[in-house]
């Protein structure tokens, strides 16, 4: 293979690995420091691509109008699209938040889920919203006209990989603050921290709404790498299974392992892809995509009982005084 | 409406017979069975590969029973069916959940390996068949019986519902006169006690995995009966059957009954005023509301 | 002649001790009282014993057969039967059930057992068939005691068996175990209610913060002022 068809692949990858560590990085605040089980993360991810797409994209006029539909369109640069994003999941986080997690961790999980399919099926069905199962497409990238569009992806990468280590410094800056101790009281013994007087329901939204708005941006930071989304993109599979896998084969209360696992768990999906469908006969080679995500499945089963804590396990000294 | 009524008594047996065996499971091993709705598709499947491949191979006749959409071959693939995701169940246990069990590793830890099964089994299915739907018995008409109030039922319905009758009072039966079945009230009581009054709680729970992996084989089965098969039909199950279980009250096998019954009412009567595809959705409503208002259930179950 | 020896015992939850080097002893037929003030071991004592937790040093002999860290499951079938004190019926069955699942173990015809355990408590036996968490405080102690002796034991152990009961009841409960001992089986009773203990025991060995402090005869106990004053509650 030519090298720089090899290098222009290993860019691509880089960037998908990127978006899935910044999504690796927000389920890290809500499990790894909080204990919070949340299996609805394809819902963050739709909602955050989507508000970013709606808020970067002209609402369509014309005969254009006639094919696609969506409820607003602002029109406005990429910074503001990932912001609002952010936002958004951020509120909807809370309002989700707010009969949810007073309820057992198992329960909260299967809570996600309903929110997640929900979500999904809304944008499914309510065409006037986004365009239903048809979905956006034409968004606009940031810096688009600077180069030539075979090479764009170099930019990209350089975007995804910026927000990441910005997401990666702003989280260990709040794990090492007073906020961050009380999260990892609460995980370790929620019933000690409440009797010690913190109010376990507010860090617990806190928690919530800061992984869900970073979620948001990764949601944003997808839409506008693949230019279209649509409701069928943020399954429970790629859009939430995957990402959990990322975090427990990292190491989960650890943002360095978020990231690894993020990255590693998508070199292997990536392996998966080239030299699976070469060796797989004619007939199975359509069935590629499920055998891949049976190999992570097993993977993951295999982490649980075997290293739970993943690669990086946890971060031992999470404190400003010790360090 | 009235017709809505009766379907949704008819999807909601399926459900019950789900919801029965993911009350005993989270009753018993106090963890979230993700995997449960799979446990439905894996028992369809096996009856499809049974009924379109092993029988016709061996030679089995195809005629079907008067009205009814299926014959011998169905009869025999589905108990066969129910034993076999009987088996995988006590299996996935063995493999999956005991070592962590045996870790003493917590209840989310325990959900996220059944999250993981339930992906397993999907991708298997998908590898195996394909993602289309498929139908027991391709092109079949469905007459339908006329009964009063203009609701019409079909002959395999009324089937589905003396089958779902017959199995719930099979566990009755079994729950209340052997001595496993009590010993499995027992432990579902109080695990702890269990153990020190000398039940092999392991047995006990070998025993719960074979009847909740039975019980939705043969809810996966129906189904696919009624409706079609297609790998994600379990899936799909999930949220109704946790509604279920959590509405009648963990641990209660004639709360999850009843819970059956009202969400497969309350989805197929939803449709008469929401898109079909929300039934999830309202699913979803339903378990958050109970959850928030009356966490041990309608019935009185584990807190929770 | 002795069925219950316990040496050295150590044992905790997690990092720390709760129990430190503690000894005792039962003999046939004896019943033996455990008390001191609360959180002096005493149920860590017996949980030690029956398996529930395993003791970090020191032996338990049942019968002249070693029996430390065994689980609950194996020591319950040679002969030693618990009742703990809280969550100890299963309150969704029936009396007659939670008794069946005393007998759970049992291969032979246990009608006979059953028939003595109506015997021994006569209140459960028109009420068999109801389920016992609709049953009072006095009525379930029974049924936990009931379900404890199906298997036959030698030696029964006991926590805080009047925890929680109305004094008349109390009264009962210490009626029927000096009823269910007149029947062969050596008892270790924890107890909080240390008089009315002491009253019905053999012998007495009184713990506090882990250790053995005190041990005699029941009488001499309740006679002695001096241990009546610091363990006691005067």
């Amino acid at each position: 293979m030519e090298i720089w068809g090899v290098i222009a692949y290993l860019v691509s990858w880089a960037i998908m690995a990127g978006i899935f560590a910044v999504f690796a990085l927000g389920l890290n605040i809500q499990w790894g420091y909080t204990g919070l089980f949340n299996i609805g993360i394809a819902g963050f991810f739709c909602i955050g691509a989507y508000t970013s797409a709606l808020i970067t994209t002209a609402k369509p006029t014309g005969v254009y109008a006639e094919y696609v539909q969506q409820i607003f369109g602002l029109d406005l640069p990429f910074i503001l699209g990932v912001l609002g994003a952010a936002l958004v999941c951020g509120f909807i986080a809370y309002l989700i938040g707010y009969p949810t997690l007073r309820l057992r961790e198992d329960y909260l999980a299967i809570a996600t889920i309903g929110i997640a399919e929900t979500f999904r099926l809304f944008f499914n069905n309510e065409h006037w919203l986004a365009n239903g199962p048809r979905g956006l497409m034409g968004l606009p990238q940031p810096l688009q006209g600077l180069v030539d569009p075979r090479h764009y992806n170099y930019i990209y990468l350089i975007i995804v990989l910026a927000i990441m280590v910005v997401i990666y410094l702003s989280i260990e800056r709040a794990i090492r603050s007073p906020w961050g101790r009380v999260l990892r009281a609460i995980r370790e013994d929620e019933v000690a921290s409440a009797m010690s007087g913190k109010d376990i329901f507010k860090f617990k939204m806190q928690s919530l709404i800061f992984g869900s708005m970073i979620m948001g941006v990764g949601g944003a930071l997808y839409a506008h790498y693949t230019k279209a989304i649509s409701p069928d993109v943020f399954t429970p599979l790629l859009g939430t299974f995957i990402i959990w896998v990322m975090l427990m084969a990292g190491g989960s209360g650890n943002n360095k392992g978020a990231i690894l696992g993020a990255f590693v768990i998508w070199f292997i999906w990536a392996i998966g892809t080239n030299f699976l469908t070469d060796l797989l006969p004619y007939t199975l080679k359509a069935r590629a995509p499920y055998i891949r995500f049976l190999i992570i499945g097993i993977l993951l089963e295999i982490i649980l009982i075997y290293r739970p804590q993943g690669l990086m396990g946890e971060e031992k000294r999470v404190s400003k005084m010790i360090d | 409406m009235p017709e809505l009524i009766v379907y949704g008594i008819v999807l909601g047996s399926i459900i019950a017979l789900g919801a029965i065996g993911l009350t005993l499971v989270y009753g018993i091993l106090r963890f979230a069975n993700f995997a449960h709705g799979d446990l439905l598709t894996t028992g369809a499947y096996i009856a499809l590969f049974l009924v379109t491949g092993l029988f016709p191979w061996l030679g089995i006749p195809d005629t079907t029973f008067g009205s009814l959409s299926f014959g011998w071959r169905m009869a025999l693939a589905f108990p066969i069916a129910m034993v076999c995701v009987a088996m995988a169940s006590i299996l996935f246990d063995r493999i999956l959940y005991r070592p962590l069990r045996k870790k003493r590793s917590g209840p989310v830890i325990m959900a996220m390996s059944a999250l993981g099964a339930s992906f397993i089994i999907r991708m298997i299915v998908l590898i195996l068949w394909g993602a289309d739907s498929l139908f027991y018995r391709p092109g079949v008409l469905r007459p339908a019986i006329e009964l009063p109030l203009e609701i019409k039922i079909r002959p395999d319905q009324i089937l589905i519902l003396l089958t779902v009758l017959s199995l719930v009072v099979i566990l009755y039966l079994f729950l209340q006169r052997t001595k496993m079945g009590k010993a499995m009230r027992a432990t579902a009581d109080n695990i702890e006690l269990a153990r020190v009054s000398g039940i092999d709680t392991e047995r006990v729970i070998i025993w719960t995995w074979g009847i909740g992996g039975a019980l939705a084989a043969a809810g996966g089965v129906l189904y696919g009966i009624d409706v079609q098969l297609h790998p994600y039909m379990g899936w799909n199950f999930l949220l109704p059957l946790f509604a279920a279980t959590i509405l009648g009250g963990i641990g209660n096998m004639y709360g999850a009954l009843i819970g059956g019954l009202i969400m497969g009412v309350a989805q197929q009567v939803s449709t008469a005023y929401l898109l079909p595809t929300y039934k999830p959705a309202i699913a979803f409503i339903v378990m958050i509301l109970i959850l928030l208002f009356r966490p041990r259930g309608i019935f009185g179950g584990r807190r929770a | 002649m002795m069925v219950l020896e316990v040496r050295n015992l150590t044992s905790g939850y997690g990092e720390t001790d709760i129990l430190q080097d503690v000894s005792m002893k039962l003999d046939e037929n004896e019943i033996v009282s455990i008390i001191g003030p609360n959180g002096a071991g005493k149920s860590t004592l017996l949980k030690t014993i029956f398996g529930i937790l395993k003791p970090r040093q020191g032996f338990v002999r049942l019968q002249d057969e070693e029996i430390t860290g065994l689980s609950p499951d194996r020591i319950v079938r040679k002969g030693m039967s618990y009742v703990p004190q809280v969550d100890n019926v299963f309150p969704s069955l029936t009396i007659q059930e939670n008794l069946e699942m005393g007998a759970f173990v049992r291969t032979d015809d246990y009608r006979d057992r059953l028939q003595e355990m109506y015997d021994l408590f006569p209140l459960l036996k028109d009420r068999r068939n109801q389920k016992v968490g609709n049953l009072s405080g006095g009525q379930r102690q029974m049924v936990a005691m009931g379900r404890a002796l199906m298997l036959d034991p030698k030696v029964l152990l006991l926590d805080e068996p009047s925890a929680s009961l109305a004094p008349m009841l109390v009264e009962m409960i210490f009626e029927k175990i000096v009823d269910i001992n007149k029947t062969g089986v050596a008892i270790v009773v924890v107890e909080q209610n240390a008089r009315e203990t002491l009253k019905i025991s053999n012998r007495g060995c009184v713990l506090s913060m882990g250790r053995k402090v005190f041990e005699d005869t029941g009488k001499a106990i309740l006679e002695n002022e001096e241990v009546g004053k610091l363990y006691l509650g005067g």
